[in-house]
Order: structure tokens, then C-alpha cells, then sequence
């Protein structure tokens, strides 16, 4: 119980301070939001030229897009912050988080709690429900379950990706940019059907690193379309264990990479 | 003695101008030294670039293939490939993201030290940036081309013109876009904190700049209006449009004359915007 409240209280500061800079606070909210509107407005510029992106019209590749950036969105709210881990532990301030009592990853998450981020993920989520209006849908009760699940699995996963990123600063601080390859590349990649992609490039994202499965196969089993690449119809059913698969693998990462921490003692 | 100790740069005996020039030199060539020490960040930032060229290529290239008459915005599929890798390459050249030095030495009040030196900050930070750029041209701008080019078939120039007014227009967005950082981060003169502003242009210059998708591919009157009343399409956009040989000749000449337009206005803008500040400056931290 006291966790829970020392917890509360960072997130309490860190939310005055943010509020109490109230110009920049609306900046960093207009720019977020910004930031995935400018992603669906990309997608309807290319349709613009096309009626049809690798086989699918707009609502479809509407639906995949939306998907991708509700659960990323949630994503990058809720953990995207751990991708300052490479600038603390260049600095050495990881130090004072390790030396008190509480959770590693829950205080580095609060250090920073992005408030101006949470209209983004309304905007996201409201996307969505607009996708999920612009095509027609056949609601059985699995598919109920799936729109509830796929795109907390996206979070889930997509989250995975931001831990497993920030992770390398432990053994590479100056792995810099390489984590938004990922991160921010994931959602580039997984913003489009798959299909558009070259078969080397997609094996590598979509199956090895399973990105197929933020979005894509989802919206597939939404739909109810077969998969032109052969998965079978219940590959969308399995996002939510491609998303423990890889928050498991996060978790591992996150505790070798804590425990080989070697301050750098300035 | 005199001429003999290259370190000692501020009072040359051969003249106004030909120590003017050897300062501006020796600053860009710190420029260009400073960058090369930073060889980690640089294989880190090319491997992003790459993976983000494969994405936007096979976008673009999908677009192409179900396109009406397989030329989205008049790019055909190699020139669609050319202005993406081009533009993953450009990118670190340009510089559109992640400066926030001069900014940061307003905010801190390190500024005042380049305020003391004999050379104006304008043209210091300029000759710093023309150094970082050339770096970036021969490492960040190389590797993204030959990936592109072994993966994908790219567009090869038709006319030998496209090649000098090609570097001649890379030279122009990189003022350009130092321009426009320069005044961004001049805010913080009078905001002290220059996030907002920064935010901003790296939200607007990504998608006003070409980055996201060519901006041939919005609606005619919109495009030139971007063009012509913003400098971002003068960043990325043109030197990728002169590379794929989307337009003629004259056209491809116009647009690179507009760059120079737009680099010499903001050049001025933000040479007005210093004095401005300087006469009003309080420095921080005492």
C-alpha cells in the first residue's frame, strides 16, 4: 500500500510540473495528436493516387492503419518513455532509481508521465471506431472479443518493442537511433497491409519479429477475409499470444540488462 | 611570423576577406572533425534511415503498381525509389530533426561566450553546419543510395545537367533548413524554452517537407501553395524532385532558383531576428 502511494505521488509531481507549464503542455498535446493525424492523412494522400494499396481499398487498409496506431499510441503513453533509458544511463541518474526501494521500470515510467499524450490516444481510439464504421462487418461474438483484445495485444506488443529497444542501452549506450527502427518502424510497418512489402523484408518484420500480427491478421479476421500470404483465418486470433510471447522476452531482457548495469560512476 | 600559426584565425594579414574565408573554412572543417568522432550514432542513425527507406519504398512502389496508368504524382516506379532513398540519405544531410543546440545554449546561457567571439553566431553556426552536412553527404547520405540502389532499381539521370544542379540544390536546402532551425531555436531568446516551437517544426517540416509522401501527390494547388509560401518543400522536396528528373529542365532550374529565394530571405530573416535579440538578451545564470 505504501508502493502504491509513493507511486502516486511521482506521478503527482510530475503532473504539476507538466500543467504548470501550461503553453508548452498545449504544444506537446496539439503535436501529439498532430503526429497521428498527419499517419491517417498520409494514407489517404497514397489513395488518392489509387483505389486499392496491395490489394486493399481504403476502409480495409483505414481499419489496419487505426488499429496500429490505437494500440501504438496506447503503447507510447503508457512505456514509450523508457526510450530516455540510453540518456540516464549516459548520464548516470539511473543510479538514484536503483537505490530506492521501488520497481525499476514503474519509477523510470513515472519520471515523465506523458499527460500529453493522453489525447492521442482518444484520437486513436476514436479513429478506430470510425474504420470500424467504414467497412461492414459481420459481429459474431469471436469477433467482438477479437476488437477487444486486438488492440490492447497491439499495446501489449507494441510496448515489448519500446522495453526490448531501450534495453540495448544497457549493453550499447550509444545505440541511439537504432530503437526507433523498431519502435517507430514497427508502426510505419504494421500502418500498412503487409502485402505491399517485398517477401524478405516482410518474413524478417512480420513473422520473425511478429508484426504481422498488431494489425494485420486482426483485421483480416475482422473482415473476414482469407489471408492472400496463407495464414489460416484464426493467425488474427493469436495476437494476444504474439503480444505475451514478446512481453515475456521484454521482461527477460529488462532483468539481464538490469542486473549487468554497471554505473558509470560520475 | 605573420600567416605562419594556423590556430591564431581572428586577424588575417591578407585582407577583410580572405580572413573571412579562412575563419568560415576553419569553422566548417570543425564542423565536419566534430561529426566524424561521433561514428557510433552515425551506424546508428544510417541502419534507421535504411529500415525506414525499405518501408516508405515498397509504400510507394505498392501505390505504383495499382496506380491509374502506373504514375502516381508523374513519378514512375524508379523515380518513386530514387526520391525515397535520396530522401533517407538527404535526410541526416538536411538535418530536419534533433537540433536544439543553439536553443539550449540561450536556455543555459552558454551563449553569451559565442557572443563574445569576433565572429557573428549566424555565420558561425552556419559554417559548422556546412561542415556537419558535408560529413553527412559522403557518410548518411552514401549508404541509404547504394542500399536503395542494390535492392531496388533507381532512376539514373538522363541529362548530365541533373548532376551539378542536383548538388547545387542539396547546398541550398542545407541553408534552407539551417534557416529555419536557426529561427526556431532563436525563440528561446524571448520564450527561454524553445520545446514548443521545435515540436512543431519537427511535426511540420516532415510531412510540408516531401518526407512522408511526395507532394506532388496532393492536389495541384495545394502543392504550389506549399511551395511557394513555405520553405519546406524547398528542403526536401526539390533536391528529391531533381534527382528523379520528375520535371524539365527549366523546371527543375525554377525550383532550385526558388531554394536560393528562400535561402537567402531567411539567411536575412534570421540575421535580423539575431540583432534583435542581441539588443534585448538577458543573459541566464548571471
Amino acid at each position: 500500500m505504501g508502493e502504491f502511494r509513493a507511486y502516486v505521488a511521482l506521478a503527482g509531481a510530475q503532473a504539476r510540473s507538466a500543467f504548470s507549464y501550461r503553453v508548452s503542455f498545449l504544444i506537446e498535446m496539439v503535436v501529439n495528436v498532430g503526429a497521428t493525424f498527419f499517419d491517417v492523412l498520409s494514407v489517404l494522400v497514397l489513395f488518392r493516387a489509387t483505389d486499392r494499396i496491395g490489394g486493399f481499398a481504403l476502409p480495409e487498409a483505414l481499419l489496419v492503419t487505426s488499429l496500429t496506431s490505437a494500440g501504438f499510441s496506447l503503447a507510447d503513453f503508457v512505456v514509450g518513455n523508457v526510450d530516455r533509458l540510453k540518456t540516464y544511463v549516459r548520464a548516470g541518474t539511473l543510479d538514484a532509481v536503483l537505490v530506492r526501494p521501488l520497481g525499476v521500470l514503474p519509477q523510470l515510467l513515472l519520471m515523465d508521465l506523458p499527460m500529453r499524450k493522453v489525447l492521442r490516444v482518444i484520437f486513436g481510439l476514436t479513429m478506430l471506431g470510425v474504420a470500424l464504421g467504414l467497412n461492414d462487418i459481420d459481429w459474431t461474438p469471436s469477433r467482438v472479443v477479437l476488437i477487444t483484445l486486438a488492440p490492447l495485444s497491439c499495446a501489449v506488443f507494441m510496448s515489448a518493442i519500446f522495453v526490448i529497444s531501450a534495453s540495448l542501452a544497457f549493453w550499447w549506450v550509444e545505440s541511439g537511433e537504432i530503437g526507433s527502427a523498431f519502435t517507430y518502424g514497427g508502426r510505419d510497418f504494421a500502418s500498412y497491409p503487409i502485402t505491399v512489402y517485398g517477401p524478405a523484408f516482410r518474413g524478417l518484420f512480420a513473422y520473425a519479429l511478429g508484426f504481422a500480427f498488431v494489425s494485420y491478421q486482426p483485421a483480416l479476421a475482422l473482415l473476414g477475409h482469407a489471408d492472400p500470404l496463407g495464414l489460416p483465418a484464426w493467425a488474427g486470433f493469436a495476437s494476444p499470444l504474439v503480444a505475451l510471447g514478446a512481453a515475456t522476452i521484454a521482461a527477460i531482457m529488462w532483468r539481464v540488462g538490469i542486473r549487468q548495469y554497471r554505473s558509470t560512476g560520475s | 611570423m605573420a600567416g605562419k600559426d594556423a590556430s591564431v584565425l581572428t586577424i588575417s594579414p591578407d585582407g577583410p576577406l580572405r580572413g573571412w574565408i579562412t575563419t568560415f573554412g576553419a569553422l566548417a572543417g570543425s564542423g565536419f572533425r566534430r561529426y566524424t568522432t561521433y561514428r557510433q550514432a552515425t551506424i546508428a542513425g544510417t541502419f534507421t534511415n535504411v529500415v525506414f527507406g525499405y518501408l516508405r519504398c515498397y509504400v510507394l512502389l505498392a501505390v505504383a503498381a495499382s496506380a491509374l496508368g502506373g504514375r502516381p504524382g508523374g513519378y514512375d516506379a524508379e523515380q518513386l525509389a530514387t526520391y525515397v532513398w535520396f530522401g533517407q540519405g538527404l535526410l541526416s544531410v538536411v538535418l530536419l530533426w534533433g537540433w536544439a543546440e543553439l536553443a539550449e545554449r540561450i536556455r543555459t546561457g552558454d551563449v553569451a561566450a559565442d557572443l563574445l567571439r569576433p565572429v557573428s553566431p549566424l555565420t558561425a553556426y552556419l559554417a559548422a553546419d556546412l561542415g556537419r552536412a558535408a560529413h553527412a553527404m559522403l557518410t548518411r547520405f552514401v549508404v541509404p543510395v547504394v542500399v536503395g540502389a542494390l535492392c531496388f532499381p533507381l532512376h539514373l539521370p538522363q541529362r548530365w545537367t541533373t548532376v551539378p544542379l542536383f548538388l547545387v540544390s542539396v547546398l541550398l536546402a542545407v541553408v534552407v533548413s539551417f534557416g529555419c532551425r536557426y529561427l526556431v531555436n532563436a525563440t528561446a531568446y524571448w520564450l527561454h524554452d524553445a520545446r514548443g516551437p521545435i515540436l512543431l517544426w519537427v511535426l511540420g517540416a516532415g510531412v510540408l517537407g516531401g518526407l512522408y509522401f511526395p507532394l506532388r501527390l496532393l492536389p495541384h494547388e495545394l502543392a504550389l501553395t506549399l511551395w511557394l509560401a513555405t520553405p519546406m518543400p524547398s528542403i526536401l522536396q526539390t533536391p528529391l524532385d531533381v534527382a528523379a528528373e520528375r520535371d524539365g529542365l527549366a523546371l527543375q532550374a525554377g525550383l532550385v532558383a526558388l531554394q536560393a529565394v528562400w535561402a537567402v530571405a531567411l539567411l536575412a530573416l534570421a540575421w535580423f531576428v539575431q540583432k534583435r535579440a542581441e539588443r534585448r538578451l538577458v543573459v541566464q545564470g548571471g
